[in-house]
Order: structure tokens, then C-alpha cells, then sequence
């Protein structure tokens, strides 16, 4: 048995979960976390063969159809080998499985949606208003990423992993500027990890009030949409005046920070953090205390802990459904092993669960933002960057979940780089959870994974 | 619950006034509803597409409706149907996959219609021109009334932008 085969098997036993898989010319490669570490494996296919490890492994289905439609390449016994993100890449027309039985009807779904929203299609059987089964079909917004970032000078991968998706665009550039100064051996300055790690958590913040609102929205509660929005618009504003970005774009550069934070940035921040505590409070009163809210987001659309475990769900779809990781904590990278916070963990798997990890994990990262303001050492902001050939790979906690990073650098040039969105890992159990749900509640389901398009079309 | 409604109910309305002259967003607003109704005698609708952006766009268009800048007073607001839209705002590169979603949305809106190419990618392709999975833009696919600039633009450079629009209509 291969190495390969032998770390499929790993995945299949749950003595490892699975974090990436990707291909590039001659060569497939495995990320997988393993004994609180995370670990690399790179199989030679010189053919552009290899086994398939979806065949014992089912959460690398999709990562191997991308694969194959990415590198031309063959995963061997691959049990479902329609293509995944290039659409029309195959000679024959796209399938949905099949569904058979009595009184099914089915419903098609998008790419454009009704509303402000990515595109993806979603095909629905129905018995009456029950689901019995959605299957998504994803590759709507496949900009052809990894693609481009071969041969890309370091500035520009940069800036363009920082638009894998619009919401994560600091925990993007945060895991493409660590796993790049691995690659270098480049130490980022003590100030611009600090910097960092605010920036992370305001990011995390704007988009967990947004999520909370938007939630309660899709079940008409748009009172609290209407208060979040207001927060949400806060930090946005707050973002803007200390870093030059509403959504902090560009912020995060490979050797540190792009703009430092002055004094009166601090102060503003800090009166930002202390304002969302106090107006936050209320308003997780008013959701735990309205009946008719939780009516519908308590027990709806359950995710059990077992298919968290084995898909390996990060954010708070894991940890609604029992899976307590979190990258900031294992395996864990600077400064946040000198700050003190918890990660909230929940059993019950439904929307209330991913509304409530959300609503902890508010006040928690308050928290951290008031740490950092109270400690943000002094120095600069960037380091010189150091010239030579390498591999690095960074796993960094988005506000959805960990976001992963794979390149190989020469000089100041990407060769390779492979971005892993958390979503590749989320999508696929929305598909389980909405099942048994009536079909109205779709949205809402939705709406508490709240999974990336552009961020998993790459 | 009762008690929130109640203090929304008294409490001072955080909608940025129309009076103020250092509130951009607010002036253009009401600058391009006075235009809309010369163009269309109603207020104007506006169908909203991602054809391959990175959502940071969409972010910026959702911020359009929260109680700073409350779109929705002017008659300005974002509709479900294609068929009740005035205005296509269309984001991202346009992806080899959603060219004929872009397409078929467009010709399900009446005549006349405004085509708004919204952000950076909209533009020319902009971070990912080069991209083999993209068209370059949405100029490539439709005639564009408007560019709005912007990676992505903010809610002030939106609602500028749809005032650009008109005038240069009228």
C-alpha cells in the first residue's frame, strides 16, 4: 500500500480528517490533520493517475471532480466522476442523480437566485412540501484561480487571494502571507501579527452580526436584521477609518501589515468594541426570548455530529454539531496563544446551534479585540522579504471556518498555490441537513451554513 | 420584543438626513430620484447578478438597505424578478458559466433597460482579466450604460454611480 493509500485508509479509520486535496502537473497532494498537527503528503502520478481516496473517503469526492476538471487528471475508482467545477467540460450532458419513487416532484433552483446573492443551482426533490433530497451543482463563479496564481508575482497572488471570497478577505490574505513566509522564512515584526489578528477578529465580528440578522431575517424576524445591519454598518465604518478598506482588502500583505494603526485608531476601536457590547446584549436577549422565532430555527435542519466529524466541518457548522476545532487554537499560530479566549461547542446541530456558536463567539472575539488593543506592542509593520525557493501552508479560522493555504514560491514569484475555502467541507452537508425539512425552510438552513460560492469555485 | 419596538419607536432615527451637505450618499440619492422620475415617471428597480464576483460587491450593495443609508425611501430598490427591473447591476468578471444566466436574465427585462457594470472585475476583469474561465468583463457580453469603480465600491460610490447614470440619460 502506498503512502497515498495508507493516508486514505488514516481518513476513512477517523484517525485523521481530511484538509485538502489538490492537483498540480505530475503530482497530487493531501493536507491532513493528524494528531493536533497538520500534515502534507505529495503523491507522484507521473501518468496523472492516482488512486481515488473519495472511494473510502467521502468528504474528498468533490476536491478530486475538481481536481480531474483542474489537471486533466484520473482519479482512479472515483465513484462519481461527473465534473464539478468546470462546467461543459465534459462531451456529454450534465446529470443530476437520479431519484425514483412515488408522488417525488422536483424544483430547480438558480444560478440566479432572488435576491443579492452568489450563484450556485440547487435541484430539489420534493414528496409535497418535505425535501427528500437537494443536490447542489457549484462552478457557477469558477474564476480559474490556482490557474492564475501560477507564474503570478507576490504582490498580486496576494491581492488576489484576498478576493477569494469578499467576507474573508483578511483570513485569505492572512493564510496566503503565513504559508508564503514559511516558504521565504520571512518573521513578520511582533506589531504587524498584532495587527493581524485585529483585523481577523473585527472581520470576524462584522460578518457574525451580519449572519445573525440575515438568519432571523429568512425566518421574517427583520427587526433583527435591521439592529444588525446597524452594528454590522458600525464596524464597517470603524474598518474604513483605521484601515483604509470597509472590508479591509489588501490590509494583510506577505512580511506584515500594509497600514499601521494609529493611536487614535485604537481609541476608536476600543469605543467601537465597548458600543456592539452593549448593543449586542439586548438583541441576543430579544432572539432567546422570542417564541416565535426559535419555532422555527429550533430543531430544523439538524447536522449530526458524526458528518461533522467525518466532513471534518469547520466554523460553526462543526462546532453546532459537536466538533470542537478551531484553527486558532490547533494547530495554532501567533498571537493567539498569549490571548485568552474559549471556543463555544454545541451538540444539537440545528439552526439555533449555528445562531447561537455565532452569538458566543461574538462576545468572545469582543474580547480579543480588547486584548489586542490593551497589549498591540510597539515597532514596525513590515519585514524585508527574504529571496528563495520553498513550500509553505498556513490554516487560518475565517469567520466560516478554517481557511487553508498551500504554495510553492521561487524568488518573488508564486509557482504554485492551492486555496481551500471551508465551505468545500460545508457544502456537502447542507445537502444532509436539509433533508426531512419542508422546502420553505431552505433558506433558513441556508442562510445558518451560509457556505462561500466564489470562495469554493476558486 | 415589545420593549425593543418601543425604544426603535422613541429613539432618534441614526438614517442619515437628506439636509446635511456632508452626507454624499444622501444627496445623491435624492438628486437620482428626481432623475428617475423624469425618465420614468415611478422610482426604478434594480435586479442585482453576480456573474463572478468575489461577493465583496454584494457585501457592499446588502449595506445599500440598512438604516444608514435606506435606500428603499428614495424608490430605489432591489427586486426579485428580472421582469420588474429597470436597471441590470451586474458584478464580477463574468464567468464562462454564468454568460448565459447573465443573458437570459437581461432579456427577461422590459425596454428600455440600463446596464450597470458594477466594481473592478465588471469593469475589464480586473484582478482576473487574465483568466481563461472569464469573458473580461461585463462589456464583452452586454452593452454597459455605466461602470461604477471600485474594488469593491463603497455604498456612496453605488448611489453615485446610479446618479451618473441618469444624467447622463436625460
Amino acid at each position: 500500500m502506498s503512502a497515498w493509500e495508507a493516508a486514505g485508509a488514516r481518513l476513512a479509520a477517523g484517525e485523521a480528517s481530511l484538509v485538502s486535496l489538490w492537483a498540480e502537473p505530475g503530482a497530487v497532494h493531501l493536507a491532513l490533520f493528524e494528531k493536533g498537527e497538520l500534515g502534507h503528503l505529495a503523491h507522484d502520478c507521473p501518468t496523472g493517475r492516482f488512486p481515488s481516496l473519495a472511494r473510502v473517503h467521502p468528504p474528498a469526492l468533490r476536491l478530486e471532480r475538481a481536481a480531474q476538471d483542474l489537471c486533466g487528471f484520473i482519479a482512479e475508482g472515483l465513484p462519481d466522476p461527473r465534473p464539478w467545477l468546470i462546467h461543459g467540460a465534459a462531451a456529454t450532458p450534465y446529470r443530476f442523480l437520479p431519484v425514483e419513487g412515488e408522488n417525488l416532484h422536483e424544483i430547480a433552483v438558480g444560478p440566479v437566485h432572488a435576491g443579492i446573492i452568489e450563484p450556485g443551482h440547487f435541484r430539489f426533490t420534493c414528496d409535497g412540501e418535505t425535501v427528500v433530497r437537494v443536490e447542489e451543482r457549484l462552478g457557477y463563479v469558477h474564476r480559474g484561480v490556482e490557474t492564475l496564481m501560477a507564474g503570478a508575482a507576490l504582490p498580486l497572488a496576494a491581492q488576489r487571494a484576498g478576493r477569494m471570497s469578499g467576507d474573508s478577505t483578511v483570513a485569505y490574505a492572512l493564510a496566503f502571507a503565513l504559508a508564503a513566509e514559511q516558504a521565504s522564512g520571512t518573521a513578520p515584526p511582533a506589531r504587524a501579527v498584532w495587527l493581524r489578528a485585529l483585523m481577523a477578529e473585527i472581520e470576524r465580528l462584522a460578518n457574525h452580526l451580519g449572519d445573525v440578522g440575515a438568519i432571523c431575517n429568512d425566518a421574517a424576524f427583520a427587526l433583527m436584521h435591521a439592529h444588525c445591519a446597524i452594528l454590522r454598518e458600525r464596524v464597517l465604518r470603524a474598518s474604513a477609518a483605521c484601515f483604509g478598506h470597509r472590508l479591509m482588502m489588501d490590509g494583510v500583505v506577505p512580511g506584515g501589515v500594509a497600514r499601521d494603526l494609529s493611536p487614535a485608531g485604537v481609541a476608536l476601536l476600543a469605543g467601537l468594541a465597548h458600543e456592539i457590547r452593549a448593543a449586542f446584549a439586548p438583541l441576543a436577549r430579544l432572539y432567546d426570548m422570542t417564541a416565535s422565532l426559535q419555532d422555527r430555527t429550533v430543531g430544523t435542519g439538524i447536522l449530526h455530529p458524526d458528518l461533522a466529524r467525518q466532513f471534518a466541518a469547520g466554523g460553526y457548522v462543526g462546532r453546532a454539531s459537536g466538533r470542537d476545532f478551531d484553527a486558532r487554537r490547533t494547530p495554532g499560530y501567533p498571537p493567539y496563544e498569549q490571548l485568552a479566549f474559549t471556543v463555544p461547542v454545541l451538540r444539537e446541530g440545528d439552526v439555533n446551534a449555528r445562531i447561537m456558536i455565532r452569538i458566543r463567539e461574538i462576545g468572545e472575539t469582543l474580547g480579543l479585540i480588547e486584548q489586542i488593543l490593551a497589549r498591540l506592542p510597539e515597532g514596525p509593520i513590515c519585514a524585508a522579504w527574504r529571496q528563495t525557493r520553498g513550500e509553505g501552508m498556513a490554516l487560518v479560522e475565517g469567520f466560516r471556518g478554517d481557511v487553508f493555504v498551500w504554495l510553492r514560491l521561487e524568488g518573488e514569484t508564486v509557482a504554485r498555490c492551492h486555496l481551500r475555502d471551508p465551505s468545500w467541507f460545508q457544502w456537502p452537508l447542507l445537502e444532509a441537513a436539509i433533508k426531512g425539512n419542508i422546502i420553505a425552510d431552505f433558506p433558513l438552513c441556508n442562510k445558518s451554513f451560509n457556505c462561500a460560492y466564489a470562495g469554493h469555485d476558486r | 420584543m415589545r420593549k425593543t419596538l418601543l425604544q426603535d419607536l422613541f429613539a432618534r432615527s441614526l438614517t442619515e438626513p437628506l439636509t446635511r451637505p456632508d452626507s454624499q450618499a444622501v444627496e445623491l440619492a435624492r438628486a437620482l430620484d428626481a432623475a428617475a422620475q423624469r425618465q420614468l415617471g415611478r422610482s426604478l428597480s434594480i435586479r442585482a447578478l453576480d456573474a463572478g464576483s468575489c461577493n465583496g460587491c454584494e457585501l457592499e450593495m446588502h449595506a445599500l438597505s440598512n438604516a444608514f443609508y435606506d435606500l428603499e425611501r428614495f424608490g430605489l430598490r432591489f427586486v426579485a424578478s428580472p421582469r420588474h427591473a429597470d436597471v441590470l447591476m451586474v458584478t464580477g468578471i463574468v464567468t464562462r458559466a454564468m454568460r448565459v444566466a447573465l443573458e437570459r436574465t437581461d432579456q427577461a427585462i422590459p425596454r428600455p433597460r440600463w446596464v450597470v457594470a458594477v466594481g473592478a472585475c465588471a469593469r475589464d476583469g480586473g484582478l482576473f482579466a487574465a483568466s481563461p474561465q472569464g469573458m473580461g468583463g461585463v462589456g464583452a457580453v452586454l452593452p454597459v450604460d455605466l461602470y461604477i469603480a471600485g474594488c469593491p465600491p463603497s455604498p456612496v460610490d453605488l448611489l453615485a454611480g446610479l446618479l451618473a447614470l441618469l444624467q447622463q440619460k436625460t
